[in-house]
């Protein structure tokens, strides 16, 4: 499993890279690797808004589906046409080619209550297999 | 293994060549089994153009011996097994007394020289499967019959695919291409004595062996370095749900269950009415008399969705007329399909359905099963 030291993460391992008031969300190596093959995926419209801590989309293997949750609050800027179009990008790319949605960022002091890539790292241990 | 009564998994003998060889390990029917190995659609398109090895030792089975072993079976499963010849095998269904299924089997007579039967029953289901043939038999206390789990004793592996006719021949001396389609006989292979019986649940040609759970063990292992060449590979329980769904094949507690007759789940041809007295019989006779109120049919959605998955309520011009009963992203097809209980007028091919998946509905077709056929 890695995660990147240049990014923030969730407790239902989402990632946030965070450039300005714009942050760009992706599911976290540990999350496609506990999902297995990808084969579908929902996002919103730019456009949209989400909040923190609730769903913005829906990742599919042929296990199961799993809601993606926003890590704060925010106006979606763009999404990512190509990764709905080749959902697979999520399991060999998920911190480049499979990010998700841009999001313009609400609250900056959201970003706080993220986990840094050490702690991380040891949460997605402890709750993986 | 350990013990189901003290509620811990069990574990097959084969437990440490799955953690070695990578699998993801999740609890199934009491028992610590491999999901996947490489990846669900590598091991699906594995079976599909290949060969691929399955570790079965969780799958329940029964010994029916006695001078009524016949008679017996007879009584308490749906099929007529009377016109089995030694080593010929047959597909069936355990009923209750509503005419409903307490599980589906397999029943194999024994191979020439050897006495009575054996039934292959789920994993999850053996010790309900026990009891009630237990309780039929006070109920027939006329015949004389005993019953035998050996379900802990006995290990079970398949091999599937195109190629496993091939790497099979490779680890006995046994002519086993000759082995017609559920059938089984014994053979030495890697040096352990087995039964050797054509079937699977893929929709793939391919075998499964019955030996004592230590002797699957150098079974495995002998399959999995004779079929290098052929690019064998173990396949987890995750790619063994899609490999039978496209194959349109039913799975207990979903397809099956108490309160679905068979003539529903559409397994009336493993049902003879004609063959005399067995549990559940009048039951079944009125349902299918009647005509079965719901129908099992398969569907392919035809817009891009999440999969529908069991459950997930099937609607008609937003009337509710059904559920789905097993659904899938299916590998081979590319698209999503599914098997559905629904309301029998309207069953047909071609005809519409909606599919409730995660609160939106979408559109599917009804389509003729199985999903996927091999080749001839």
């Amino acid at each position: 499993m890695s995660a990147p030291e240049n990014l923030k993460y969730t407790k239902t391992h989402e990632w946030i890279l965070v450039d300005g008031d714009v942050g760009t969300v992706g599911i976290t190596d540990h999350a496609q690797q506990e999902l297995g093959d990808v084969t579908y995926l929902e996002l919103p419209d730019t456009g949209e808004s989400v909040a923190a801590g609730e769903p913005f989309g829906v990742v599919e293997s042929v296990k199961a589906a799993t809601d993606i949750y926003a890590p704060l609050d925010g106006e979606v800027v763009e999404r990512n046409d190509g990764a709905v179009e080749t959902p697979e990008v999520i399991n060999t790319s998920p911190y480049e080619g499979a990010w998700l949605i841009k999001v313009r960022i609400a609250d900056p002091s959201q970003l706080d209550s993220l986990m840094d890539p050490a702690e991380y790292s040891s949460f997605a241990e402890g709750a993986g297999h | 293994m350990t013990d189901s009564a003290t509620g811990q998994l069990k574990r097959t003998a084969l437990f440490e060549q799955h953690e070695a060889l990578g699998a993801k390990i999740v609890p199934f029917a009491g028992w610590e089994m491999p999901v996947q190995y490489e990846g669900i659609l590598a091991e699906h398109k594995r079976v599909r153009s290949g060969v691929g090895l399955f570790d079965l030792g969780h799958m329940g089975q029964v010994e029916v011996t006695g001078p009524d072993a016949l008679e017996f079976l007879q009584y308490t499963t749906t099929n007529d097994i009377s016109g089995l010849a030694p080593g010929d095998a047959k597909y069936g269904l355990l009923p209750n007394d509503n005419g409903g299924v307490v599980d589906d089997i397999i029943v194999y007579r024994s191979p020439e020289g050897e006495p009575g039967y054996m039934v292959v029953v789920n994993a999850a289901n053996t010790d309900k499967d026990v009891a009630w043939w237990e309780e039929l038999r006070q109920r027939r206390l006329d015949l004389d019959v005993n019953l035998d789990d050996i379900s802990h004793k006995l290990g079970m592996i398949a091999i599937q695919g195109p190629l496993a006719s091939q790497v099979v021949g490779k680890i006995t001396d046994e002519r086993i291409d000759d082995i017609p389609y559920f059938s089984w006989k014994n053979a030495e292979v890697a040096g352990v004595n087995a039964k050797i019986a054509r079937t699977g649940y893929t929709g793939e040609d391919g075998f499964e062996f019955y030996a004592t759970q230590d002797d699957t063990v150098a079974i495995w292992s002998a399959l999995l370095t004779a079929g290098q060449e052929e690019g064998i590979a173990p396949i987890g329980l995750g790619a063994r749900d899609t490999l039978r769904l496209e194959a349109g094949m039913p799975l207990y507690g979903q397809e099956l269950g108490d309160d679905i007759s068979p003539y529903e789940a559409g397994l009336g041809w493993a049902v003879s009415l004609k063959k005399g007295e067995f549990v559940g019989k009048e039951q079944m006779q009125s349902v299918k008399s009647a005509g079965a109120p719901r129908r099992t049919v398969g569907f392919m959605t035809t817009e891009r969705s999440a999969s529908p998955r069991s459950h997930c309520a099937v609607q008609l011009d937003g009337r509710e007329i059904g559920y789905v009963t097993s659904g899938t992203f299916a590998p081979s097809l590319g698209q999503n399909i599914g098997l559905a209980l629904i309301d029998r007028e309207y069953a047909g091919i071609d005809k519409p359905l909606q599919i409730i998946v995660r609160d939106k509905a979408v559109n599917a077709v009804q389509v003729k099963t199985p999903f996927y056929k091999r080749e001839a």
